[in-house]
Order: C-alpha cells, then sequence, then structure tokens
C-alpha cells in the first residue's frame, strides 16, 4: 500500500538527513544561508535567463557529490512537483511570440524561453530545498532559524508538526486500514466516508494536543521557548557560507556565460 | 520541609458537561510512599492524577501539596514539586530531540545551560538513554519512549512522581525495566494503574477508587487478595495474588 507519505516520502528525508557526509556536518545556519542566498540569486536573474541559469547547476550538483544524497531521490521529488511549473509556464510560448534568440536559421521565441527559464528555476530551487533537507535534519533547522532571529512562535510550530506529522500520518494510515478491512469493496472510501474519517483524525488531533499541552504546563511551559545552545559556528562553516555566496555574487553579477560566449567569438561585439 | 507531603482533603470535581468524576475524595501520602490508585475505568483515576499536579483545580474541597493548597497562585511550586510521567509518551515527548526534551524542563526554570546539559545527561544516563540523545522522538521503541519521559521528569528533580499507567504497552522486558527502574527511585510516588501485578511490586499501599470516592486504602497485599472488596470495585486480582487463596498471601515477591 502507498501511504498518504508516499509523495513526499517523509520517512526516507528524515533519515537521509540522519547522515553524517561533510555536509550534513556544517553547521545549519550555514547551510540556510547559502541556500537561501542561492534562491534568491537564481530567482533575480530576468525572465528570459537560459545560459545564465546554467552554471548555477554547480551548487546542487557538488552538494549532491559531497553528501551521498541518491540522485534519483532527489530528481523523483523533483518530478512530482514539476506539473505545477509546468503549468506555471506553459502558457508563456501562446502570448510572447516575439523573436528574441537565432541560432542559425532557427528563431526561438521569447515565449518558449522564458517557459524553459521557469523550469530551469524550478528545477535549481526545489532541487536546493530538497537537498536543504536531506542533509540537515528538521530540528536543527528550526535551531538555526531560531538563532538568526525567527520569531519563536513560528519556530515552535516547524517543531511541533514536525514531531507530531509523524504520528498523524501513522494514526490516519491506521484508520484507512481499519475502513479497508471492514470495507465491502475494499477500495477508496467515498467521499462522505472520508470526510468522517477525516473528522475523526481531526477530533483525535485536538484531544491529543490537549494532552500535550497538559504536558508541557506540567514541565513549566510559559509560552517561552528555550532552546539549548548546541550549535557550533566553525572554521568550516565559515569557508562553506564564504566561498558559496562569492560564487553565486559572481554568477549572478557578472554572468560567466556571456563572459563566455565573448571569449568564444573572439570578444567580436 | 514537607515538601513531599501531598493531601487531598474532601475533593470533589465535577466536568463542565456536568460529569460528577469525583465525589469527595480525602486521602493523604507523606514522605517516601508508594501508593498505587487503582480501580475500574470511569472511576475517577485519571481525574484524581489531574488534580495532584494542577492540571484540574478542585471544584470542592482542596489538595495541598507539600504546605501549600493547589491554586492559580502557587502552580510554579506544585509543578516544581510533583513530576508527572503521562501515559501516552508520545503526549509527552514534544520536543523534536530526546536531548531537548529532557532539557526542556530544567530550561523552563530557568537553568544555566551549562548545568542543564550536565542535569541532561545525568537523569538519561540514569535510565540507560544517553545513547538515544539525538534520536527524535519517533524512531524510540515503546519502552525507550517511556524510559525518556521518566527521564526528562526526573531532570525538574520533582519530590513528587505521579505516574499514570506506566506499564502500559510495553513488552515483558520493556516492563520489567520500568519498574525496576521506578522501584529503585526514592521519590514519593504515586502510581495510577489496572496493572495490579506492578501495584504489588511497587507499591506498599494501595487506594481504590469507586464511582469517584475511596472505596478502600491500606496494604496493597491485603486489599488486592480480597476478592469481594475487587469484586464490589469491578476490579479482578492479579495472578501473584491469587497464589494461595488460604493464607491470601499475595508476596511472591
Amino acid at each position: 500500500m502507498n501511504g498518504p507519505h508516499a509523495a513526499f516520502d517523509l520517512g526516507t528525508l528524515d533519515r537521509l538527513s540522519q547522515g553524517t557526509s561533510p555536509i550534513h556536518q556544517l553547521d545549519p545556519r550555514a547551510k540556510l544561508l547559502v541556500t537561501l542566498a542561492f534562491v534568491v540569486a537564481v530567482v533575480s536573474l530576468d525572465k528570459y535567463a537560459v545560459a545564465d541559469l546554467l552554471p548555477f547547476f554547480l551548487f546542487p550538483v557538488l552538494i549532491l557529490a559531497r553528501s551521498g544524497v541518491p540522485f534519483r531521490f532527489v530528481a523523483r521529488k523533483v518530478a512530482v512537483v514539476a506539473p505545477f511549473a509546468i503549468l506555471v509556464g506553459v502558457f508563456n510560448p501562446l502570448f510572447d511570440q516575439a523573436i528574441v534568440l537565432r541560432i542559425g536559421e532557427f528563431g526561438v521565441t521569447g515565449g518558449w524561453l522564458s517557459f524553459a527559464s521557469i523550469l530551469l528555476r524550478f528545477a535549481l530551487t526545489i532541487g536546493a530545498l530538497l537537498l536543504l533537507v536531506a542533509t540537515t535534519s528538521v530540528p536543527a533547522l528550526g535551531r538555526a532559524a531560531e538563532r538568526l532571529g525567527a520569531p519563536s512562535v513560528f519556530v515552535m510550530q516547524i517543531l511541533g508538526l514536525y514531531r507530531y506529522l509523524f504520528l498523524l500520518v501513522g494514526e490516519s494510515q491506521r484508520t484507512l486500514r481499519a475502513y479497508r478491512l471492514r470495507a465491502a469493496d475494499g477500495g477508496r472510501p467515498a467521499w462522505r466516508i472520508f470526510a468522517q474519517i477525516l473528522g475523526q483524525l481531526l477530533l483525535r488531533a485536538v484531544a491529543r494536543a490537549r494532552r500535550v499541552h497538559e504536558a508541557m504546563l506540567c514541565r513549566g511551559f510559559d509560552g517561552e521557548l528555550r532552546l539549548m545552545g548546541t550549535l557550533r559556528f566553525a572554521g568550516r562553516d565559515w569557508t562553506f557560507l564564504a566561498l558559496w555566496l562569492a560564487a553565486f555574487i559572481a554568477l549572478r553579477f557578472l554572468r560567466p556565460a556571456e563572459m563566455l560566449g565573448a571569449l568564444v567569438t573572439g570578444g567580436a561585439q | 520541609m514537607s515538601h513531599h507531603r501531598i493531601a487531598l482533603e474532601a475533593v470533589g470535581f465535577t466536568y463542565p458537561d456536568g460529569t460528577a468524576a469525583l465525589a469527595d475524595v480525602s486521602l493523604e501520602v507523606t514522605h517516601g510512599e508508594s501508593v498505587a490508585i487503582v480501580g475500574a475505568n470511569g472511576a475517577g483515576k485519571s481525574t484524581l492524577l489531574l488534580h495532584l499536579n494542577g492540571v484540574l483545580l478542585a471544584t470542592r474541597g482542596r489538595v495541598v501539596v507539600g504546605d501549600l493548597p493547589v491554586t492559580k497562585d502557587t502552580l510554579p511550586h506544585v509543578r516544581r514539586t510533583v513530576g508527572t510521567v503521562f501515559q501516552d509518551p508520545d503526549d509527552q515527548l514534544f520536543m523534536p530531540t530526546v536531548f531537548d526534551d529532557v532539557a526542556f524542563g530544567p530550561l523552563n526554570l530557568g537553568m544555566p545551560e551549562a548545568e542543564c546539559r550536565d542535569r541532561v545527561q545525568a537523569c538519561l544516563e540514569q535510565v540507560g538513554a544517553w545513547h538515544l540523545r539525538n534520536r527524535p522522538p519517533h524512531r524510540l521503541s515503546g519502552g525507550e519512549k517511556r524510559r525518556v519521559a521518566i527521564a526528562a521528569v526526573l531532570a525538574m528533580s520533582p519530590d513528587i512522581l505521579l505516574l499514570d499507567e506506566p506499564s502500559t504497552g510495553l513488552d515483558p522486558r520493556g516492563r520489567r525495566q520500568v519498574i525496576e527502574l521506578l522501584r529503585g527511585f526514592t521519590h514519593t510516588k504515586i502510581v495510577v494503574t489496572h496493572d495490579l501485578d506492578l501495584v504489588l511490586r511497587l507499591c506498599p499501599r494501595t487506594v481504590i477508587l469507586s464511582e469517584g470516592r475511596v472505596a478502600a486504602d491500606g496494604p496493597s497485599k491485603r486489599l488486592l487478595a480480597d476478592a469481594a472488596l475487587l469484586e464490589r470495585c469491578g476490579l479482578e486480582g492479579p495472578p501473584e495474588a491469587l497464589v494461595c487463596p488460604r493464607c491470601g498471601d499475595g508476596s511472591r515477591l
């Protein structure tokens, strides 16, 4: 049976994030900042950028190689979300028919170019975020966000969600199984029954939330989240942060693709 | 100091929906005692437990922890004195890693980080779970979860331990380990449970609740061998208590 989390594969992501590669061992703050800088750099390029985006693949490829996260895993997850990006860009070729690039006899319209750009950006950003989560545990990310000044309420939500998502998934799987074992056709529940099952799960979640809150109160919780400062920003974290930030700034503003093109064509402009 | 004392004086509690859970309960537990609270489903055990840690406040009578009555104002004191190990460890282990969870209580009490780190290590070692410190709770077995939950409560160094069904959902080995662990504690212990065998191993004294009242309060060996009493309160004696019906001696240990 494919569980409800088959699409996200939380279990695999969680297991991967417990790895011990050099990337896993970096301070989560360094990884979080570098990934955010990467996303900003990629997203901020102009809408027809294609060649300028290609060098950015260096980042996910190197992280992939150093962290030991299986390429197939990341590729498959990116493919799962791809329809959204395709939907966003699919009408561009129809609306934007101006030819902006000529390759020999071939004219490429702005629409196709921006469509390709959207797909590349999408693959880069989702890939980078997946790699971040596959090399950094959610608790570590929450801690990093808190130390970087994210609001404590927000961090608490993320940590609580992570903690109880697995329970909720397990509970819904058991409920669905119990339904299937007693259902006449054993197939997908009718919408009406599905709604009832969801209602059941909601009630149970609310009851659990109440018990969890009681348990928190019993241990002196007063609304403020206190985390132990177990993070240490070491030399290699500074190196990682500085090198990648420098690389992104260079790729973003110096546009090596253009320079390379100019170099190949002998700088004749 | 009589921090370790806990007393209920004619406590009654009615839930907002009108369900009367406790009718009139009086009970005193003194320093170092280990007391079991047993009773059939719906007898009021859980409601009673929630009064001892101040989650519920009595609608009649009063609860005294140490020298102070449990009121809104004394809750910080009550929660530092009384440590509660809840029935479902998943309710109690709400932090993302074992270490964070055990550190949660001491940090809330304002303990400095360095001291807290030592405290967490000491408590996890005490329950034999230091090696689990970096695990998220969803990657622990039932027995491990239970031991970590106990460590999380010990970390606040309470004087009194409240345990709600400490043996539920454990395999025989996990159950034995938890019982041995609890036997080693010198805290005042109050155990709410259906596991009457655990009662015989852990608690010299038993309080039987029935329909929101104390039906019996006395030595566990005697009460749990009293078939008529148990029958009246909707309970069944543990096999150990039935070993020798003639002399009524349930002490196999």
